[in-house]
Formats: structure tokens, C-alpha cells, sequence
């Protein structure tokens, strides 16, 4: 068994690209593999779609799936992150995928798990691995390869989880990446990144083959780092007269703000892949728990 | 008590004295201080051939958090005497963030009457009541009481007005006032230094600039005060010691301390989220590093204090966001020292005894010890080339949250004399 998926740079290139390929394969699979393994699905902070993505992907597996969320749990009694878990590890969750809104957390939780691996479902501002795979996924379907290509992302870069997956990723795969924020939600990347910086959407989307654009979260303008809606969109919203003039695809990891920093009908635009990235969620979630529980399939799988 | 250190290197600075010498003491007074052999030493005398090893006034830590009263789940103020005792010192002052806080003569009372060891343990006050920011502290009661120094550790004094104030009303007691310098609204949240660590682990930083608008606002208020006494807490960045230097140019009495970690280590020790590696001010870069190892070296710094923050092994599991910040330093700080200054960045012996025993009896006020017959031993006994290996199962301190487990260092604490006892250092 594999142990852990933390993060995109601990993974590495070929780790990566086993599970993009996968996803592949299981996409066109008419049988997937019955894996009966029990896995946990640990959220210490809400959420529905990420939730319900690795929670499909391991019934169609055939695990047994146990879910555990933050509220009501024993967590509100005082239980510890680190006891909450070594108990998961105790009941027999061969695999726990966790959420967090700590950064760092799964690697918290990677120093207190002996059997059990762990799955990063989003730690705080830190990761989100699989959602850059999906997107990654997502991009390979449309484009064959990233060697090249150019990805803008757009939004609020610095608090970001998506915006550090997907860049480690798409770097990783070869693509350009472009940065496109407001000077208080950039990220503070070294001097000498190999990233292009615009601070006008227009200029990055006409720059970009396409464009993964971030939720704009409420709390944001509550403290204080974007004065206005009306001010962010002004210079930072994708409107749908902006796409139409660009050659662009357009990414989102979803829940959309319509009308902040995505117009609701661009979702159905024909540039748009936000419904092909929820379907590649799955695909690529079930990818990875083949990978994490049952390595051995993935060799096989290869050899068909 | 009857012990003789034979062949001891002597280094007391404020006598003008560096030489090897015969130091014999007894019942802890020095009976016998020269470079010639003393004649007459009775036989039950413990001989220690202390060749390589240093005899210096005893080692003052100037920032200590023995988290009694309140948190003795981290630390005791047993254990933490006994952590200072086995790192090498004989005095430590108590930081004010007990719960609860050391607002009130009673505190500094409850923390005297147990601190009867060997360790001498001075108290640092609230500046504020409850360390809140928003009231000050009976600060004319608290130095009646013994209180050497003022400061709301852990949280900076907030306002300017209130600061000022503060330096106003201690003035008829020429009171000593620190501060740590963070400007909150600047730093409300973070989780390390401000840099390419943070971004890279999605972590909220910390900027130097929070530090330092702080240390050029309280340079100026204790001018404006009357040029009051005025310490900067576990300074930590280039532009925070270019405004000392500044303020020391002018001729203030500003004075200031760092720590070991912020001379040894730089942000990157917290990437894989080392959770031993959080602490406020967080670890800085390779630049701030450079600078403090040039202030040390040329006088600007006046102490080296180890900021000790006792926590438990469960409150550091947590992850890094949520894990509570400070490293203890106590059973390190003397090997660090000697390891990174004195060895490794060639500063004079005579530096490091200054930064660690004269400088911050100097900045409190306290009576400087003498190395010479009939006074009271106050001694720190340091084997200068013994290699070692941090082994924090070793430590007398509750705590074992130290980023320094597993190094090696060279030049470690071997007895420390005081108050009439003696302590053989274990590490």
C-alpha cells in the first residue's frame, strides 16, 4: 500500500501522471475493480461536493464508506484532531481523506497515523490535490498535452488551496502558468518564479489557453482585501463578454459565485469545462484510491 | 560544599579578567581565586580538573515563561528552575503571562515564595492589568513587591497612548519597560514569517514591518517620555536592529535581546509544517539572521534570552495553524551560543559572557557578581569543547518542544553555583 497523498510536490511527476492515466482508463472502463476496502471520509470543515465526489468514487470501488463530519461529532467535545484520527485508524479505515481548514493538517495527521493512509481533501490555504488532478485531468482532455500551454489563474490566488495544487501540478506538466489577482490576493511567490503576473483579466485571458478561475469567498471583502464587488469585477470578474473575446477555456473548482467572479451563464458556454471537471472528480478520486489502496491493480491495469 | 576547579579558564568581563586559574569554593563563598595552585586544601575536597572548561559570572535568562500560575500542565515553576539550573544559569526573570497575569503583588508573592532554589527568579510585570491592553497595571505596588521590569509579553501594548502612559507613571521609579514589538493589525492571524515559505505552505505570514513599526513607534514614546528605560523583547529582523542602533546613537536608553533560535535558525526549519519551529516573532530569513550575528558581535545586542515557552507534546501535534507558539530554550541556549558564536562565528568568549551575564544584569539592574575571595559564588561552569547531542528526553523542563532535537554542539553547561548550592548540569 502506498502510504499517503499529501500534496502535489510530495506525490512527484510520475505518481501523478500514473493516476491521470487511470482516470483515463476508468473513464472507458465497463467493469471497475471491486476494492472492499473501508475507507473514512474525515471532514473537519464543511463541504458538499468534495465530499460527495470521494464518497461515490469509493461505492462505485466497492468500499465500505464511513463518514465522519466536524460538527456534532466528538470534536465539539473537546476529542482531539490527533485522537479522532488514531480512532479511525483503530476501527480499520485503511484510508482516511481528510478535510481540514488548517493548513498543514494532513501532515499533522501523517505524524500520528502508523497503518492508515491519508488522502488531502483540502488542508486550509495549503493543498487540494486532487482537485488540480481533476483539473489537470480535465485540461489533457481537451488539449492532449500541457507541454506549453498556457494557464491563467484568476481570483484570489493567496488564500488559495486550488491555486497551489494547480500551479505545483501544471508546472509539474509542463504549462505556462499566469497569475491574475489584485495586488492584496496575490500570492507571495519568490521574485524569480517563473510566472507571468497580470492585474487586468482581459490581458490574461487574451494571454491564456485557458483559465481556472477562483472563487471569490465572502470573508474576503469582510476583511477588507476587496473593497467592492463592483470594484473587483471591474478589472478581475470573467465576464461573459470577456470570454467571448478570448480564445479561452474556462475552469472553476466550484461552488461558482454568480456574478462575482464568474457570470452564471458562462458555466454553459461553450468554452467552458466546469461540468466535465466535476465528472473527471470522480474518476480521478476513484484513480486515486486505486492507487493509495490497491497498488497493485495499477500495475496490471497497464498490462491489459 | 568544598570544590576545587583546577586549571579553570576565568572569564569576567567587568574585572578585566581571562585567565587560567585554581577556583575553590566552599559553603558557596569563593574561597580561593589564582593562578598559582592554593596550598592547604584538605583532602575531602572534590577535586575537578576543569582544563578547557570556563568559570564566568553566573548566566542570566532574561525571558523565561514558567507558566505557574495557571498552565502547570506545560511547566512548573520546579521545572523550570531546574530546566535553568540544567542549562546553565543561575537567574531567569518570569514573564508575566501566567493566568493569572503578574498584575498584582500577590502574583509576584505566590511566584517568590516558591522560587527558594538554587535559581534566583526575578519577575518581569504587566504593564497592563490582565495583560489586556487596556489598563495599567499597579506598577508602583509591583516594584515594591520586586517586581525588575514590565512587559504584556505575548501581546503588545497596543496603544500608543497607553504606552506612553505607561512610561510616564514608572518614571519616579526609573522602571525598566519592554515590549513585544507587533503591530496586531498587521499580524491578526498569522502562522509564520511573511516569505516565500509561508506562500509556498499556504501559511499566513507575519511581515517584518509588523515588528518593526513597533520598535521605531516605542523608540520615539520613550524619548518623548523623558528618555525612559526601554527594552525590545526577542528582537528578530535587520530593519528591528537598525532602529536600535539608531536609538543607541541618540544616546536612549534602549536596550534589546534575541534569542538563540533567531541567530541559529531562518523560516525554512517550519517547512513540513514543523510545528517546533512556530513561535512569535517567527523565524526570519537568512538576512535577519546575518544582521543579529554582526549586532551580537559589535555590542548593539545586549542579551541573549531564550524566550522558553514550555508546551505539551498534544498542543504541538496540532496542525501548524492551530498549534500554540514558542520553543523551549533553556537546556539549549548555553550549547547554541557557544556552538554558533563562539565556535563556528569566532566571537571572543568574553562577548558571549557578556551577552548571557553582564548585559542583562546591566538592563535589569541587578548587582553584578564578582569572581574573586569572600564573595558569593555565583558561577556558570561551561566545558567549552565537549561535544554533545541534544537529547530533549534529557531535559529537566515538562516540556519537549524544542526544533533542536538531534544536533550537534560543542561547548556544554557543566555545574552552576548560586545561593549557596550547587547544581551538575545532566544533558
Amino acid at each position: 500500500m502506498h502510504h499517503h497523498f499529501l500534496t502535489i510536490p510530495q506525490l512527484g511527476i510520475e505518481r501523478c501522471q500514473t493516476i491521470l492515466r487511470l482516470a483515463e482508463k476508468l473513464r472507458h472502463s465497463d467493469a471497475v475493480p471491486q476494492l472492499g476496502a473501508t475507507v473514512a471520509v474525515a471532514f473537519f470543515e464543511p463541504s458538499t461536493r468534495t465530499r460527495l465526489s470521494f464518497e461515490l468514487a469509493a461505492q462505485r470501488l466497492g468500499c465500505h464508506v464511513v463518514s465522519f463530519s466536524a460538527p456534532g461529532s466528538s470534536i465539539e467535545k473537546g476529542e482531539s484532531f490527533a485522537d479522532t484520527l488514531r480512532t479511525l485508524q483503530a476501527m480499520g479505515a485503511q484510508a482516511i481523506v481528510l478535510r481540514h481548514s488548517a493548513s498543514g493538517s494532513v501532515h499533522a495527521a501523517a505524524r500520528v497515523l502508523a497503518r492508515a493512509a491519508l488522502i488531502n481533501a483540502g488542508d486550509g490555504m495549503a493543498e487540494h490535490p486532487t482537485q488540480a488532478l481533476l483539473d489537470a485531468r480535465t485540461l489533457l482532455d481537451v488539449f492532449g498535452s500541457l507541454d506549453g500551454k498556457r494557464i491563467a489563474i484568476i481570483g484570489d490566488c493567496l488564500h488559495s488551496r486550488v491555486f497551489r495544487s494547480d500551479y505545483a501540478l501544471f508546472q509539474m506538466l509542463g504549462a505556462q502558468i499566469g497569475i491574475c489577482a489584485p495586488p492584496l490576493l496575490m500570492p507571495h511567490l519568490p521574485k524569480d518564479a517563473a510566472v507571468e503576473r497580470f492585474s487586468d483579466v482581459d490581458v490574461a485571458l487574451a494571454w491564456a489557453d485557458a483559465a481556472v478561475v477562483l472563487r471569490l469567498q465572502r470573508e474576503r471583502m469582510a476583511a477588507g482585501l476587496v473593497p467592492s464587488l463592483a470594484d473587483y469585477r471591474r478589472r478581475y470578474a470573467v465576464t461573459l463578454e470577456r470570454i467571448d473575446r478570448s480564445s479561452a477555456y474556462v475552469l472553476h473548482p466550484g461552488p461558482v459565485n454568480p456574478g462575482v467572479e464568474l457570470d452564471a451563464a458562462a458555466v454553459e458556454h461553450p468554452r467552458s469545462l466546469i461540468a466535465r471537471q466535476v465528472t473527471n472528480g470522480v474518476l480521478i478520486r476513484m484513480a486515486v484510491l486505486i492507487e493509495i489502496v490497491a497498488p497493485e491493480l495499477v500495475q496490471q491495469s497497464f498490462h491489459i | 560544599m568544598d570544590i576545587l576547579f583546577e586549571r579553570i579558564r576565568i572569564v569576567s568581563p567587568l574585572e578585566q579578567r581571562d585567565e587560567v586559574a585554581y577556583l575553590w569554593v566552599r559553603d558557596g563563598i569563593i574561597a580561593y581565586c589564582d593562578t598559582n595552585p592554593p596550598a592547604g586544601i584538605p583532602p575531602t575536597t572534590e577535586r575537578i580538573t576543569a582544563h578547557g572548561w570556563m568559570a564566568a559570572p553566573g548566566f542570566v535568562d532574561m525571558h523565561v515563561h514558567l507558566r505557574e500560575p495557571g498552565q502547570t500542565h506545560k511547566e512548573t515553576i520546579a521545572t523550570g528552575t531546574a530546566a535553568a539550573a540544567n542549562g546553565g544559569f543561575t537567574d531567569i526573570v518570569c514573564m508575566p503571562n501566567t493566568e493569572p497575569a503578574i498584575d498584582s503583588p500577590a502574583v509576584v508573592e505566590y511566584i517568590r515564595n516558591r522560587a527558594t532554589g538554587l535559581v534566583t527568579v526575578h519577575i518581569c510585570a504587566a504593564i497592563t492589568l490582565g495583560r489586556r491592553g487596556e489598563v495599567l497595571s499597579p506598577m508602583h505596588e509591583l516594584i515594591e513587591a520586586g517586581a525588575v521590569m514590565f512587559s504584556d509579553d505575548g501581546s503588545c501594548v497596543r496603544s500608543a497612548e497607553l504606552m506612553r502612559r505607561a512610561f510616564l507613571y514608572a518614571s519616579p521609579y526609573d522602571a525598566l519597560l519592554s515590549q513585544h514589538c507587533e503591530e496586531h493589525s498587521i499580524t491578526e492571524g498569522f502562522d509564520m514569517h511573511d516569505g516565500a515559505i509561508a506562500a509556498r505552505l499556504g501559511l499566513r505570514g507575519y511581515p517584518s514591518v509588523a515588528e518593526e513599526v513597533i520598535i521605531a513607534r516605542d523608540i520615539l514614546l520613550a524619548e518623548a517620555c523623558g528618555n525612559r528605560r526601554y527594552h525590545i523583547s526577542h528582537l528578530s529582523t535587520r530593519g528591528g536592529i537598525r532602529l536600535l542602533r539608531l536609538a543607541k546613537a541618540w544616546g536612549l536608553r534602549v536596550s534589546a535581546e534575541v534569542t538563540p533560535h533567531h541567530f541559529t535558525l531562518t523560516h525554512e526549519a517550519a517547512d513540513g509544517y514543523n510545528t517546533n519551529a512556530k513561535m512569535n516573532p517567527p523565524l526570519r530569513e537568512r538576512d535577519d539572521v546575518e544582521a543579529i550575528i554582526e549586532a551580537l558581535a559589535d555590542g548593539t545586542i545586549d542579551a541573549i534570552a531564550t524566550d522558553h515557552a514550555p508546551h505539551t507534546v498534544d498542543e504541538k501535534q496540532q496542525p501548524f495553524p492551530l498549534a500554540p507558539n514558542g520553543i523551549i530554550g533553556l537546556e539549549t541556549a548555553v550549547g547554541l551560543a557557544l556552538t554558533e558564536l563562539y565556535h563556528r562565528r569566532g566571537l571572543p568568549l568574553r562577548r558571549i559572557v557578556e551577552l548571557m551575564s553582564v548585559g542583562p544584569r546591566r538592563v535589569l539592574g541587578l548587582e553584578q557578581p564578582r569572581i574573586a575571595p569572600g564573595a558569593p559564588a555565583v558561577l556558570t561552569i561551561v566545558a567549552l569543547d565537549e561535544e554533545w547531542t541534544v537529547e530533549p528526553e534529557r531535559f529537566h523542563s515538562k516540556a519537549r518542544n524544542t526544533p533542536f532535537a538531534h544536533w550537534q554542539l560543542c561547548g556544554k553547561p557543566r555545574f552552576v553555583l548560586n545561593n549557596g548550592m550547587l547544581w551538575r548540569c545532566q544533558l
